[in-house]
């Protein structure tokens, strides 16, 4: 880093209780001033992360994102108010912190992260915030940082649990050393299929940010070596220590020395929010049932969604059988009865109609794109979730 | 269950009595969890997601679970 940047009197006040704290102190708020930090992906964890970081006066703040503001994300995005929807979240994250603190420069880059791009974007930076939303990206970050020597603070969210550390700080592991591969694709649920609560990403992010700071400050015990695991429906926290591990590829071995796409993760980036990933499950479009069952042809739909979604919407005359019990409930239904499965958005069902297939029913087809693209194209008078 | 066949181990900080003879493998899907979706340590080790059926859950194991979490 080039050396801190001094403080106007402006600065010296909005940063009042920094400087108040012997731990940060005039030198801590310039080395703030003087850093650059990527944040990668402007979501739940962007969000706080975004949010303290300029309020703490970060220098320089990098924001990737492609995506637009959807209403969905205002549960916990905080970054984003009602009036940015449909806005890209890089220009709406660019107003909402040069509010907080026109000191900050922000850097946004509307695009995805990929392994062509990534050290380019990366290289310029000290430290990285990785707040995406997919396991592929989360590899290239890491393994990008180990190419260009920055370390990043990691965290990830779920349902109700988060992970925080600090990786590929020299002499500590790096995310490989512990999720050493992705897991397959098929079997992760993505955060629009499983829910989450809203606070977490507000707690996790916040962990983060608060990680950063203290690597730019150069004081405070980080989570180096340390994996903070957090629940907050049982409001748990525990730490695991993880050491580097020399048998690491990213880290040890060091044999990774160009960025690879994990393993199918283009298709399932875009593809988990559609089933469009099971390409070999037999489906029907929502217009070819609609025109079936319109033509009065006796046709079951089966509902694999919980009741806690069923309850939300559903189609009329369907039957609801929930994924989990479908093994056990199979006995009910009808194999040689023309069956068509639905979900959400087409995943659940698919699986769903692979396994009753599997079983030996032959009349059984997905609903592509599930119950979302039978409001879109057929009846948008159900409400969307 | 014949208690002289259980053993003592330790998962996520919690003891627990589980049969004798369970690989990592055995004792995730004891606890319906998919093998692929979880990273073990045992005994502050690490165990590569290759070896889960190999390797055996003792008497005194500190097993930690860990989840695939992705989602941000």
């Amino acid at each position: 880093m080039s050396p801190p940047p001094s403080l106007t009197p402006e600065e010296i006040l909005r940063y009042s209780r920094h400087l108040l704290l012997p731990e940060v102190a005039l030198g801590g708020q310039r080395k703030l001033k003087g850093s650059r930090v990527l944040l990668v992906g402007a979501g739940g964890l962007g969000s706080p992360l975004a949010l303290y970081l300029a309020a703490a006066g970060v220098g320089t703040l990098g924001l990737v994102d492609f995506d637009q503001v959807d209403l969905t994300n205002l549960q916990r995005q905080v970054l984003f108010g009602t009036g940015d929807v449909g806005r890209p979240k890089s220009h709406a994250a660019r107003e909402r912190i040069r509010d907080l603190n026109p000191h900050v420069h922000v850097e946004d880059f509307q695009t995805r992260l990929t392994s062509e791009n990534a050290l380019e974007i990366l290289r310029d930076f000290h430290i990285v915030a990785d707040g995406s939303d997919n396991f592929p990206t989360r590899y290239l970050v890491n393994d990008a940082c180990l190419l260009l020597g920055i370390p990043h603070a990691y965290g990830s969210i779920f349902r109700f649990e988060g992970q925080v550390s600090l990786f590929a700080v020299p002499g500590g592991p790096c995310y490989r050393c512990l999720f050493r591969q992705p897991p397959p694709p098929e079997l992760v649920p993505s955060c629009a299929e499983g829910g989450v609560l809203g606070v977490l990403p507000g707690l996790v992010g916040t962990l983060q940010a608060a990680e950063v700071l203290k690597w730019i400050l150069g004081a405070g015990d980080l989570l180096i070596g340390r994996l903070l695991l957090v629940d907050v429906w049982t409001m748990a926290f525990r730490s695991l220590s993880v050491r580097p591990d020399p048998r690491c590829p990213a880290c040890g071995t060091r044999e990774i020395r160009e960025l690879v796409t994990e393993e199918a993760s283009c298709a399932w980036a875009s593809a988990a929010e559609d089933g469009s990933h099971e390409p070999d499950v037999p489906q029907w479009s929502p217009r070819e049932l609609a025109g079936w069952l319109s033509q009065g042809r006796d046709i079951l739909l089966l509902d694999v969604r919980g009741h806690h979604e069923w309850e939300i919407a559903h189609l009329p005359g369907a039957r609801i059988l929930p994924l989990e019990y479908l093994p056990e409930g199979l006995h009910t239904l009808d194999s040689a009865r023309e069956t068509v499965v639905y979900c959400r958005n087409g995943t659940r069902s698919a699986r769903a109609v692979r396994f009753l297939r599997e079983v030996g029913f032959t009349r059984v087809w997905n609903l592509e794109g599930g119950l979302l693209r039978w409001i879109e194209e057929v009846d948008p008078s159900l409400p969307r979730y | 269950m014949d208690a002289s066949t259980d053993i003592t181990v330790r998962v996520n900080g919690r003891e627990r009595r589980i049969p004798r003879g369970l690989n990592v493998e055995g004792l995730l899907r004891s606890l319906g969890l998919h093998p692929a979706l979880v990273v073990v340590e045992r005994n502050r080790e690490i165990v590569p997601r290759g070896e889960y059926a190999a390797t055996p859950v003792e008497e005194g194991d500190v097993l930690e679970l860990v989840h695939f979490v992705g989602g941000g």
